[in-house]
């Protein structure tokens, strides 16, 4: 090669390295916004969602204001709605749930986090629990009413014959009641506690649970002193979380929950879910106040389930920040 | 005097075992604890084996390639052809829909905002979308297709299943994008490459695998999902007759036959349960594949 050549060849590279191609600059800026416009809409539609259902909902908000809330009256033929068996209906089933799914749920979390087994058992455990999250709550709903509802018709049977003078078990039960709602929908959020307990347990640092045994505490009165404590509020977002999932599940509720809209303070009788009276009657709705005051109940369901979800969020991220 | 007492109960306390109340409620907790744990895996246990017992007499090549039987009729093949295409098209219009919004999404999180205040923001608000109620979707899916097309369709399932995967999509993509070593995007950037090049055939090559991972659960969910689904697909007894038609389902399917006074549309549906578990099964298992292939990488 000569040497002007190779001069020329030089003066080439150097050309490359400092000028900045046009065409490469276009798609570099470009892609940059493309990605951006791409994320915001998926936050936007957030946004999106919350507007529409207000919007639609606003013809029954005009018609019925906060009365909604209060009133026991569902009935399409007269266009007269009210929301408060199915509000009832949904906050009792999923305070049920909880009060069964987050002693369960916890210590299924300490079985699996603690030594008491070999890891050879322990994951596996673990994993398996975290299946029931995998099947479809339709599926969980079918098997609700033929194999969970006649195992649990003879308890109801009980506790109507014995403990009848106690209000919540007051009427006779036929099958689908309150309290079937309560334990499939303890079985639907199960994983969503156990699995992040039991993360939240596996964070504690162990440190803390040394200090405890060398000072002579059992393994119990560590877990009660000091572990549980020291991961409340991750134990708490966590029972919010499943909190806002038992609010929203609508199959497996509506399959055994019976369906009767109507307060009753006996957990033996049908009721009704806000869920429920959404999936049985949105397909047949017409009449645009109709189809407005399930968009209204709809919008009471969304903001409920967003508030319990904001404060289960911050929670968790709290316990995260506090163990970092 | 006094030193040798204290010395003697110190000693006593060293020496003796734990004491009788200590002892029961060690034991007692670990009882309880077991005992709960038990009771948790009973329904899972319970689940499948119904689905197994009551599904599999069923199973057969007829279920897969023939219509439902008009009720009551016992003589005619019955199965579920048509709800099977049904799920497989909305998740498909569902797929098509989400996967580019969400992996664009988890893009912009991992390589574009980073920790900056606008992607914990968005952040943010996926995680929040992620745990929207799913009928909640539905009833959004029918504001936007149904009620502007006067129609219930398989294109407005499929927007409610899209809803409902792209914050999983986005939050699985972004994690997937963050175990890509940094080196690796320095490398790019050194050797010329721009943000697009770096982007695609660098992190997002390699990062292929988690992301198939989470886009497979998150295929997983939506064929399960029926609430949704009830309030904007429907439900039908023939083949899909083209995009805009109410189109049946595997999950509506199973609620639609659960509460049936004919023993045979039961039946089906325990077979319907037995076919979409396996569905569900065969994509998680895919996924745990993918994951594990990711990890034989690293």
């Amino acid at each position: 090669m000569t040497n002007p050549d190779r001069a020329k060849q030089y003066l080439e590279v150097e050309h490359n390295l400092f000028q900045a191609d046009p065409k490469n600059l276009l798609l570099e800026q470009g892609f940059t916004w493309l990605v951006r416009i791409f994320a915001f809409s998926t936050a936007g539609l957030l946004l999106w969602l919350s507007w529409i259902i207000f919007q639609d909902a606003e013809p029954a908000i005009a018609q019925f204001g906060s009365d909604f809330l209060l009133s026991q009256n569902w009935n399409v033929g007269e266009l007269s709605f009210g929301a408060a068996p199915f509000i009832y209906g949904t906050v009792v089933s999923s305070t049920l749930a909880l009060l069964i799914a987050v002693p369960i749920g916890l210590a299924v979390a300490i079985v699996t986090s603690e030594n008491f087994l070999p890891v050879w058992v322990r994951s596996p455990l673990a994993t398996l629990v975290e299946l029931i999250a995998a099947i479809p709550s339709v599926i969980v709903g079918l098997w609700g009413i033929y194999v969970m509802i006649p195992v649990l018709q003879p308890l109801q049977l009980w506790l109507y014959k014995h403990l009848a003078w106690i209000p919540l078990f007051s009427t006779e039960p036929s099958g689908p009641s309150m309290l079937a709602a309560g334990v499939i929908l303890a079985i639907v959020i199960l994983p969503t506690i156990s699995v992040i307990s039991r993360d939240v347990l596996l964070a504690i640092p162990l440190e803390l649970r040394n200090a405890s045994m060398s000072l002579g505490a059992t393994r119990w009165e560590t877990i009660f002193k000091i572990i549980l404590p020291a991961s409340a509020s991750g134990i708490v977002g966590a029972t919010i979380l499943a909190l806002g999932r038992a609010l929203g599940e609508t199959m497996a509720v509506t399959m055994v929950i019976g369906n009767s809209a109507g307060i009753n303070i006996s957990l033996l009788e049908p009721a009704y879910s806000i869920t429920s009276v959404l999936a049985n009657e949105f397909a047949e709705a017409l009449e645009k106040l109709h189809i407005g005051a399930l968009m209204y109940l709809a919008l009471i369901l969304f903001v409920i389930t967003l508030i319990v979800n904001l404060i289960a969020v911050l929670m968790v991220n709290i316990f995260t920040k506090k163990i970092n | 005097m006094a030193k040798s007492l204290l010395d003697k109960s110190l000693e006593t306390e060293l020496h003796q075992p734990l004491g009788v109340g200590r002892t029961l409620f060690s034991w007692g907790m670990t009882g309880i604890a077991f005992i709960l744990t038990g009771m948790a895996l009973l329904p899972l246990c319970s689940i499948l084996l119904e689905i197994l017992r009551q599904g599999i007499p069923n199973l057969g090549w007829e279920v897969f390639v023939s219509l439902p039987a008009p009720q009551g009729m016992t003589d005619v093949p019955n199965g579920f052809a048509n709800a099977l295409l049904g799920t497989i098209l909305m998740v498909g219009i569902a797929s098509l829909l989400s996967v580019p919004f969400g992996v664009m999404t988890g893009i912009f999180l991992s390589e574009f905002g980073k920790t900056s205040t606008i992607a914990s923001g968005i952040r943010f608000i996926t995680v929040i979308l992620n745990s929207v109620p799913s009928i909640i979707a539905g009833v959004f899916a029918y504001a936007i297709v149904v009620i502007t097309t006067h129609q219930f369709s398989a294109v407005a399932g499929g927007f409610a299943l899209a809803v409902l995967m792209l914050p999983m999509v986005a939050l699985t993509t972004e994690e997937a994008l963050k175990l890509v070593p940094t080196s690796m995007r320095l490398a790019s950037a050194s050797l010329g490459g721009n943000s697009f090049q770096t982007t695609f055939r660098i992190v997002v090559a390699s990062a292929l695998p988690g992301i198939t991972t989470g886009l497979l659960l998150a295929v997983a969910r939506a064929a399960g999902e029926t609430a949704p689904l009830l309030l904007t697909a429907l439900s039908s007894q023939k083949w899909p007759d083209g995009l805009f038609s109410p189109t049946a389902s595997m999950s509506v399917l199973i609620y639609n036959y659960a509460n049936s006074p004919y023993p045979e549309q039961i039946q089906l549906a325990w077979t319907a349960s037995l076919v979409l578990v396996g569905m569900v099964c065969i994509t998680s298992i895919l996924s745990r594949l993918f994951a594990r292939k990711r990890s034989l990488v690293r």
